[in-house]
Parts: C-alpha cells; sequence; structure tokens
C-alpha cells in the first residue's frame, strides 16, 4: 500500500564514505506532486556527481517502478558501487535496468523525404478526385438499376433523410435567410438613395437573392449541417465496423447508404433554397419598407417583371447538382475514415470544408455557363 | 500512521448496496442489500449470469456510475471521489476491449498517466513506460505501433501495461481473457499472476470464463438474486448449493475447466 510520506533524500557520512540516505514514499503518486517533486529534484541535482557515492535505500517506505526508474535515471544507468537495499526493492530497480532501452534516433531531415511527401500529398488527392469520380458514376449505375427494379428502392430511407436532412433545416435556413435580407437591403438603400435610384432595389434583391445567394446559402449550411452529419454517420459505421457487416451480407454500400442520402438531398436542397430566398425576400421587403419607404405590395408587384422565370429554374437546377454533390462528398470523406478517432475528426472537417469549396466552385462555373440566360 | 490504518481496512468494501434503473413503473433493482469486502492481496472473481450487475458493480467501485443507495469504500475513501487528480495511481482499470488511445500509439498510451502529471522528466516517463511494456512481454519496437494496428491479444497486454503505469494498489479487470485465443489467454493469465506476485496488487476482476477463474481467482463472489450469495475460494463456491453455481460449475463446461484444478487434490 503506498503512503503519502514525502520523498526525501540526505547525506551522511559513513566510515566507508560518503552516503546517500533515501526516506519517504518514492512513487508513481508522490513524486507526480509539483511542491514534492520540486524539492526532491533540487535535492537529486545537489548531490555530488562522486561515483564512490553510496546509496542507502533500506529505509525506503515504499517504491514502485517509477521510482526505481528515476533513481535508474539519476545513476545515469549503471549501479552505483555501494548499494544497500531491501530484497523486493532490488527487484524492482533490477527490472529498471533489464527493460531500460536508449531512446530511437530522431531520423535527420532529408530534402528527399520532403520531396516524397509532397508526391504523397498530390498522389492522395488524384486518389480522392477518382474515388469521387467513381462515386458519381456509381449513383447513375445505381440509379438505372433502381428504375428497373423499383421494389428494391430504399424508401422509408429517403424519407428519414429528407426529414432530418430537410424539414429540419428549416427553421436556422429561415432566420439565416432573413436576417441576410434585411443586411442587404439596408446596406443598399445607403448606395440607392445617393442616386435617387431607390425602386432599383427590387431589381437588385430579386436578381442576387433568387439567383446567387438563396440557393448559395442554403447549400452552405446545409453542407455545414449535413454534410457533417452523413460523414460521422458513415464514419462511425467504419469504426464500429457496421460497414464490413453489411459488405459480408452482400448488401451495396452505394445502394444503401449513398444513394439514399444522394436523392434525398437532391430532393431536398431546391426546397430549402426556395425557402430560404423566401425567407431572405421577406426580410429585404421589410428592411425596404422601413429604410426606403418602398412598400410591400409596390415590391410584390414590381418582383415580376423584375426576375425572369429562367432565374429560378436555374436556381432550381443549381440547388439539385449543390445536394448531390454535398451528399456524395460527405460519403466519400465518411468511406475514407480510418477506424480511430482522429481520423473520424479529420474526416468530418475534411468534408464540410470540400463540400462547401465544391458548391461555391460549382456555383462560378453555372454563373459562367449561363451568363445569358434570364436577363 | 496512514499505513497501519490502510493495512487493517480493506481494499475494497461495499455496504448495502442498491442499484436500479428506471424510474417509476418501469424501475427494476440490480443490487438490493448487497456487500462485498475485498481484503488487500487478494484476486477476487465476480461471476454471475447476465444482468446480474457485474460490470455496473465494477463501474461504482471506480466511481463512474453511483450507487441508487448504500456505500462503496474503496482504499478507505467514498468510491465516488475515486476520480480526479491522481487517480491513476490508485486504481487501474482494465476495459474489456482495451479503450485504447486511438490517436495515440503504444507508448503514449501507456505513459499518458504519467505524463499528464508533469512533473517527472519526458525521459524518465518514457523509460518507464518502455519497462511496463516489457513487462507485459511486449517488444520495444512494438511502441511505435497505432492501436488500430495491434492484434486483439496485443490490446489487452497495452491496456494492461496502461493500467498498471503508476503501479495501483487496486486493480480492476473486465472479462480480463474474453476475445482472446486460449493459448493467449493462459499467456494473459500467466502474466497477470506474475505481476500481482510481484506487486501484491488487489486484483477483482469480472469473467464468465472457468479456465480464467480457476487460474487467476483466489476468491469467488457469485451475484445471484440480487446479492453475494457466497465469498469463498474457488473448490468451496463449486461445492455451494443453489441453481446458478450448479448451472455455471457443475455444467459441461464447469467439470472440464475444473477437472486440472482438483486434479491435486486428490492425488
Amino acid at each position: 500500500m503506498p503512503n503519502n510520506a514525502p520523498p526525501r533524500l540526505h547525506c551522511t557520512d559513513r566510515p566507508e564514505g560518503p552516503c546517500v540516505q533515501l526516506s519517504g514514499a518514492w512513487g508513481a503518486a508522490t513524486l507526480g506532486e509539483r511542491k514534492q517533486w520540486r524539492t526532491l529534484s533540487a535535492q537529486l541535482a545537489s548531490l555530488p556527481a562522486s561515483a564512490s557515492l553510496g546509496w542507502d535505500l533500506t529505509a525506503l517506505q515504499w517504491l514502485d517502478h517509477v521510482g526505481a526508474q528515476l533513481l535508474w535515471h539519476h545513476w545515469g544507468a549503471a549501479w552505483p558501487q555501494r548499494l544497500a537495499v531491501q530484497e523486493h526493492h532490488r527487484s524492482l530497480l533490477e527490472r529498471a535496468a533489464q527493460y531500460s532501452t536508449p531512446a530511437p534516433p530522431t531520423p535527420p531531415w532529408r530534402l528527399a523525404d520532403q520531396i516524397d511527401g509532397l508526391g504523397v500529398l498530390v498522389l492522395h488527392g488524384l486518389d480522392h478526385a477518382r474515388h469521387l469520380l467513381q462515386l458519381v458514376g456509381q449513383l447513375l449505375l445505381d440509379t438505372l438499376y433502381l428504375l428497373r427494379t423499383p421494389y428494391r428502392v430504399p424508401w422509408r430511407d429517403v424519407s428519414g433523410h429528407l426529414y432530418r436532412m430537410g424539414a429540419m433545416a428549416l427553421p436556422i435556413t429561415a432566420l439565416v435567410g432573413f436576417l441576410i435580407g434585411v443586411v442587404l437591403a439596408y446596406l443598399m438603400s445607403l448606395q440607392l438613395r445617393q442616386f435617387g435610384a431607390e425602386a432599383f432595389i427590387v431589381n437588385i434583391l430579386g436578381i442576387s437573392l433568387i439567383r446567387e445567394l438563396g440557393p448559395m446559402l442554403a447549400a452552405i449550411l446545409v453542407a455545414g449541417r449535413s454534410g457533417s452529419a452523413i460523414t460521422a454517420q458513415i464514419g462511425v459505421m467504419r469504426v464500429t465496423e457496421e460497414l464490413d457487416a453489411m459488405r459480408v451480407m452482400g448488401i451495396a454500400l452505394g445502394q444503401r447508404l449513398v444513394w439514399p442520402r444522394a436523392v434525398a438531398l437532391a430532393i431536398a436542397m431546391p426546397l430549402i433554397a426556395v425557402w430560404t430566398t423566401l425567407a431572405a425576400l421577406a426580410g429585404g421587403m421589410l428592411a425596404a419598407d422601413l429604410a426606403l419607404g418602398i412598400s410591400p405590395a409596390y415590391f410584390y408587384q414590381a418582383l415580376p417583371a423584375a426576375v425572369g422565370l429562367p432565374n429560378l429554374w436555374l436556381a432550381l437546377a443549381k440547388s439539385t447538382v449543390f445536394g448531390t454533390l454535398i451528399a456524395l462528398v460527405a460519403c466519400h470523406w465518411g468511406l475514407r475514415v480510418k477506424p480511430n478517432t482522429q481520423s473520424l475528426g479529420e474526416g468530418t472537417t475534411a468534408s464540410v470544408v470540400t463540400s462547401i469549396t465544391v458548391v461555391i466552385v460549382v456555383d462560378a462555373l453555372f454563373a459562367i455557363a449561363f451568363k445569358t440566360v434570364g436577363f | 500512521m496512514t499505513t497501519l490504518a490502510n493495512m487493517q481496512h480493506p481494499v475494497v468494501r461495499i455496504d448495502k448496496l442498491w442499484t436500479v434503473f428506471g424510474k417509476g413503473a418501469a424501475a427494476f433493482s440490480v443490487h438490493q442489500d448487497l456487500d462485498l469486502t475485498v481484503p488487500r492481496g487478494e484476486m477476487l472473481a465476480l461471476v454471475g449470469g447476465s444482468g446480474t450487475g457485474k460490470t455496473v458493480l465494477l463501474r461504482q467501485m471506480l466511481g463512474l456510475a453511483q450507487p441508487t443507495r448504500g456505500t462503496v469504500t474503496v482504499l478507505g475513501r467514498p468510491a465516488r471521489e475515486m476520480g480526479g487528480a491522481g487517480a491513476a495511481s490508485r486504481v487501474g482499470m482494465l476495459f474489456q476491449h482495451g479503450a485504447l488511445f486511438s490517436a495515440f500509439n503504444v507508448l503514449e498510451n501507456i505513459a499518458f498517466s504519467l505524463k499528464e502529471q508533469g512533473t517527472l522528466p519526458a525521459a524518465v516517463v518514457r523509460d518507464a513506460a518502455m519497462v511496463k511494456l516489457q513487462m507485459v512481454g511486449l517488444k520495444p519496437e512494438h511502441a511505435t505501433r497505432m492501436p488500430s494496428d495491434l492484434s486483439g491479444g496485443m490490446i489487452k497486454r497495452v491496456a494492461l501495461a496502461r493500467a498498471l503505469m503508476m503501479d495501483p494498489p487496486l486493480l480492476l479487470l473486465d472479462e480480463p481473457t474474453a476475445g482472446l485465443d486460449p493459448h493467449g489467454s493462459d499467456e494473459f493469465c500467466a502474466l497477470v499472476r506474475e505481476l500481482q506476485e510481484l506487486l501484491g496488487t488487489t486484483m477483482v476482476m469480472v469473467t464468465h470464463d472457468l479456465d480464467t477463474l480457476f487460474a487467476l481467482a483466489t476468491k469467488v463472489a457469485v451475484l445471484a438474486d440480487k446479492k453475494v450469495i457466497i465469498t469463498a475460494t474457488p473448490a468451496e463456491v463449486a461445492e455451494f448449493d443453489h441453481p446458478f453455481v450448479d448451472q455455471f460449475f457443475r455444467g459441461e463446461r464447469g467439470r472440464r475447466a475444473m477437472a486440472p484444478a482438483s486434479a491435486p487434490q486428490e492425488t
């Protein structure tokens, strides 16, 4: 049983030469206390570094492996010439002596390793791209297969994901959309008033919110909210070997895990985008009324003329693509998680960052490809 | 002197323990007026059918779960104070699946508790962990492996080394040999027994494996009818008259496991 007597040592002069007498408890618990360790390490450091120093451990009340290790270290990994010790304490010291190994040398810095590391990074990137492309292809094949065998479609999964990723996202997207609408309208009203062009707030808000900001805001929120959830879900399934269990049963992971999520987000995303846009327009309408005195009735009346119908179709199409991509990227990272906690965290972070980046890149592509549509 | 008092006190003392799960009409109790005492230096095996609350009892000794009523005293202090600073020097726990930190390598896992104290020099901590690593039968080259690259037996060994890092006076083992092959579990039992002789650690283990029980336990406590019905040596418990003991020890598997244990007594 360890006790808490403070570990101490003091030098005595014996007929055969100077000797260090140890007392108290030399254990992990006592040595771990900062105050006692400070006293003891100062005492140890002040000892003369003479090899002829004798060590008397017979009065020790408690010694464990940690204490033995500390002594062995202090002795410089060699037995002192004069040592008096209790028999069971000697076995602890002997074990420290037997099992202590020199620390492995740290590998030196080499340019070749750095180049090698860069190459590995590039290859990893290519591998991710290939896997993502594979997922897209698999999604198409699965869709074709499920169209021919409708009774195999995992409807319950799809509806569950629709609820969790779609319906549950409505409050937060509405709040964010509304506030962004208010902010935009206020900022623009300041500029427009300088030119006396207050009425154009409808055009600016209409085009920017319906065509760009609504779908983008919704996609970024959903990527953070559902993308991380998908990655974590699938990643934990990897950690708990559920993925292997499914594979062993001959169940296609693509059909059961990826397809329902991708389809659910492809359906939910345009709906959430429209919802977010509506909330943002409501916010803009309110702010325009307060800041510029443009009545909601006028806003409502002028909006259809300002924003052509193709803009709406474009927004819906974009959102469907965003939803599919977010789900695919999230599934990709989830399936790549290795069975440890670190990898799970890294995968989830990478999933959110990648899907938001992908959304923005694809949005830019859409903007360029459809620059003549809707004006 | 605190040492003397500690010597006479049992390491674990459980008095009138009630554990109730659920609330209201759905409430059910797993322990009712349970008493258990573990003296110093003993290797106590807790046995009992599924759902008799063996693991719950271990968790209560660790302070991870609170009893509904009654007291659990470990090393002379209430179990709920077990957590907190320096806990690793009082009690070690070998979890059923190892519970190694998957973000750390083997050596970092073993050294974790000592390193967290933040006093001893890094070289001493590293060497102390290396000693523990080799004491449990692993080789120095295993030190840098990650837990995900270890076999089941090696995970158990690393987990044991981690639990023993601070040489705690009490070691709790949850199914120490579950998931090990017969040879591996024999080796593991020999290792645990050797360490117990070396360090004089008090051990409490939960096990379903009769071979482990006869190989390690000096005392067996049988959990049935929501309390400990008997605490005695394995041979005495095997003679006890109770339906659970009957099917546990005197079933087909029990007789097979007991054959070597009772053989020396007959000669």
